[in-house]
């Protein structure tokens, strides 16, 4: 396996591990666009949602013996109920209001919830193995590609482009679409409007949940994972352009590719370059790359 | 950010309310000692409430109450960040009136608190920290270096994996002081003992994701990669070094810096067969057991890293220099702390050097095979004792410019 030492060679590895990083990213930030796009609502919380998700595969593996593929389901089901019930008590209370209260509103609420758990779990992460079926890995030539992170691109993929399908492409996704142009009109027709956001929270949370059980085997299970992670997310977002499904997915894989050859350039700029594109990206384009003016 | 928020947590406790005779020199009749470390971080474990408890344990078997003497602790989130810890430590001297300032991981912090206490003259015991600049070229009349260093370990490391063929080394360090300090250190015992060094990254402190850097650690083709990064950075890269074979393809991890919450985080399975260094481990004899039951009652059932064992043992020892200077002044306790012998039942009988440098036995620890393992925690075979006057660095290697004069 040691074909290592061509410079090109070496690179092609680099590029694959960016774009595994870019799937974190582009799944998590996809679940921020839905959210911004349907509820104009920043979810802070999405961080320690994502943790949460995480949590839950840990827990349900160490309290219930359940496993990595019925935590696949069971924990986006699980933080999912959770963010509905966020959303119906305080959320639904902040739509007529202006973003700050919404972002405040999640990103005090990211904080408790990344208290308590280190209050119960301290911080130093819990460990999370690699399903049976996924360990090991396969020699590329170039690199030595773990089966667990070839699986992380193929899911991620997947939900991604099915989220954008069902979005862009299906009837129940020009309803949603509607009913952020013009609720009242879509509630005429016998849609129920209310009842359809809150859903799509529920829904824009579980895919950072998925994202967080995704990350379980190769990261520590850490109250702090998600704080690490969201900064970088909201800047993903941002470069996308808020609200942008397409956008938001595809600059997740594209930052992770940046990213990955940041880390071989020069690794010390490896959590800054992200920003510095953000910069530039709002002084030229300020609604993002994807992004249209509102 | 949105981690670590926190304000400063004012804890604690009044521990000896009832005191009557404060001593005469003891400032405003109370010692007051501030414990600020990481409390929500990927340090937290390490140090955090653990090392408050540590305090107030210390305190206790002390017998502060009973000696007349008032003792208040306090403790604060320095969040990892230098311009926090120094802003902390500037607001606990002026206006808070604490006395002396204990743990501080993270060197970077170390370093800028080091500067704060020297400028008012107050103590800052440090247990946390690892660089060891705190007794080389930063050294300081106010400060002592209790616990550990960086050269400490990379001798302890460094050298027993050079003598068992681990000769060429790639290193993954954190890029800021503590991991160039604790970098520069074992390249120096790694090139002594005859080894070479392939290559180095530096990566961000608190990395998620090593696989980039993994994959050029591999690339080098180095026998030895060395981590040069410490708490959750060195947990992710050990998980991930093992997703990625590099055990299998016949390069070795050497841990540089560890502690028994990361090998409990990691599980032994993951661990296993890690060789470092550490001052202190709480199943070395009856005494340290004691002390560690005592002190799991009261952290949810956490066993002390070296770190926390290390603010039981300063607290103590500063205690002991206060009722025999009979002040609470900053840079006279510290000279009398260098003046008396050090003695607590978790590091045994030692010394403090006139560069502030502490000095006790290190060991040199194996983590165990799971089948090894008989109960919570039991996680470590010694391998060696370091005796401390080989243990850390010779005192006219520091360039400390306080001891270069005499």
């Amino acid at each position: 396996m040691e074909i290592f030492g061509i410079p090109t060679q070496a690179l092609f590895g680099q590029l694959l591990i960016g774009l595994i990083n870019g799937s974190f990213y582009a799944l998590l930030s996809l679940g921020l666009a839905v959210i911004f796009g349907l509820l104009n609502i920043i979810n802070f919380t999405h961080g320690a949602q994502y943790m949460m998700g995480a949590f839950v595969a840990y827990l349900l593996l160490n309290k219930l013996e359940i496993g990595y593929w019925w935590s696949l389901a069971l924990a986006p089901v699980v933080v999912g109920i959770t963010g509905v019930i966020i959303e119906r008590l305080m959320l639904s209370k902040l739509y007529k209001l202006d973003h700050l209260y919404g972002l405040l509103l999640t990103f005090g609420l990211g904080l408790i919830i990344q208290g308590l758990f280190r209050n119960e779990f301290g911080s130093s992460g819990q460990p999370y193995p690699i399903p049976e079926q996924l360990q090991g890995g396969q020699n590329l030539g170039f690199m030595f590609l773990p089966n667990y992170r070839a699986w992380v691109i193929g899911v991620s993929l997947v939900v991604c482009l099915g989220t954008w399908y069902v979005m862009e492409r299906t009837k129940l996704g020009s309803y949603l679409r509607a009913a952020t142009e013009n609720p009242s009109l879509v509630q005429a027709f016998g849609v129920n409007v209310p009842r359809m956001i809150t859903l799509t929270y529920g829904f824009g949370v579980g895919l950072a949940a998925l994202g967080g059980v995704m990350a379980a085997p190769i990261y520590q299970v850490s109250p702090q994972m998600g704080a690490d992670l969201i900064i970088v997310v909201f800047a993903v977002v941002v470069i996308g352009g808020m609200g942008s499904i397409l956008g938001s997915i595809l600059t997740g894989f594209g930052l992770g590719l940046v990213e990955g050859l940041t880390k071989v350039f020069y690794p010390e700029a490896s959590n800054t370059v992200i920003f510095v594109i953000m910069a530039i990206v709002l002084l030229i384009k300020p609604a993002g790359l994807f992004g249209t003016q509102k | 950010m949105m981690k670590r928020t926190l304000l400063s947590t004012l804890v604690s406790g009044a521990l000896a309310l009832t005191a009557t005779a404060a001593h005469a020199q003891v400032s405003d009749g109370v010692i007051k000692i501030g414990v600020m470390n990481d409390m929500s971080g990927l340090y937290a474990d390490i140090s955090g409430m653990g090392s408050v408890i540590a305090a107030k344990l210390a305190v206790e078997d002390f017998g502060a109450e009973k000696k007349g003497m008032k003792v208040e602790i306090v403790s604060a989130d320095h969040q990892n960040k230098p311009d926090i810890g120094s802003s902390i430590a500037r607001k606990w001297f002026d206006t808070d009136k604490v006395d002396a300032i204990f743990d501080v991981p993270t060197s970077s912090v170390a370093l800028a608190v080091n500067d704060v206490a020297r400028e008012k003259g107050k103590a800052h015991i440090n247990s946390g920290a690892a660089t060891s600049d705190l007794t080389g070229k930063n050294c300081s009349p106010n400060t002592i270096h209790f616990t550990y260093d960086t050269w400490m370990l990379a001798n302890g490391t460094g050298s027993a994996i050079v003598k068992t063929g681990g000769d060429t080394w790639f290193f993954l360090t954190s890029d800021y002081a503590f991991g160039h300090a604790l970098e520069r250190d074992t390249e120096a015992v790694v090139l002594k003992s005859g080894g070479k060094v392939l290559g180095k990254v530096r990566h961000p402190l608190n990395s998620q994701d090593f696989s980039s850097f993994l994959l050029q650690a591999q690339a080098s083709k180095a026998k030895i990669i060395g981590l040069a990064n410490a708490g959750g950075d060195t947990q992710n890269a050990i998980k991930q070094a093992s997703e990625f074979g590099i055990g299998k393809g016949g390069q070795n991890l050497a841990g540089l810096l560890v502690f028994l919450p990361d090998v409990h985080s990691l599980g032994l399975a993951k661990a296993q067969g890690l060789i470092f260094t550490e001052t202190f481990y709480w199943d070395m004899n009856d005494q340290t057991r004691a002390w560690t039951k005592r002190f799991a009652a009261q952290s949810g059932g956490k066993y002390p890293s070296m770190v926390q064992a290390g603010v039981y043992g300063s607290v103590i020892h500063y205690l002991k220099a206060i009722e025999a200077a009979k002040t609470d002044d900053g840079t006279k306790v510290v000279a009398k702390m260098k003046e008396l012998p050090t003695d607590d039942v978790l590091f045994g009988k030692g010394s403090i050097r006139a560069d502030g440098r502490a000095l006790h036995p290190a060991y040199l620890v194996e983590v165990k095979k799971p089948s090894e393992s008989k109960g919570p925690y039991d996680y470590y075979k010694i391998r060696a004792t370091i005796p401390a006057d080989q243990a850390f660095r010779p005192m006219d290697q520091g360039g400390c410019p306080m001891v270069a004069k005499k």
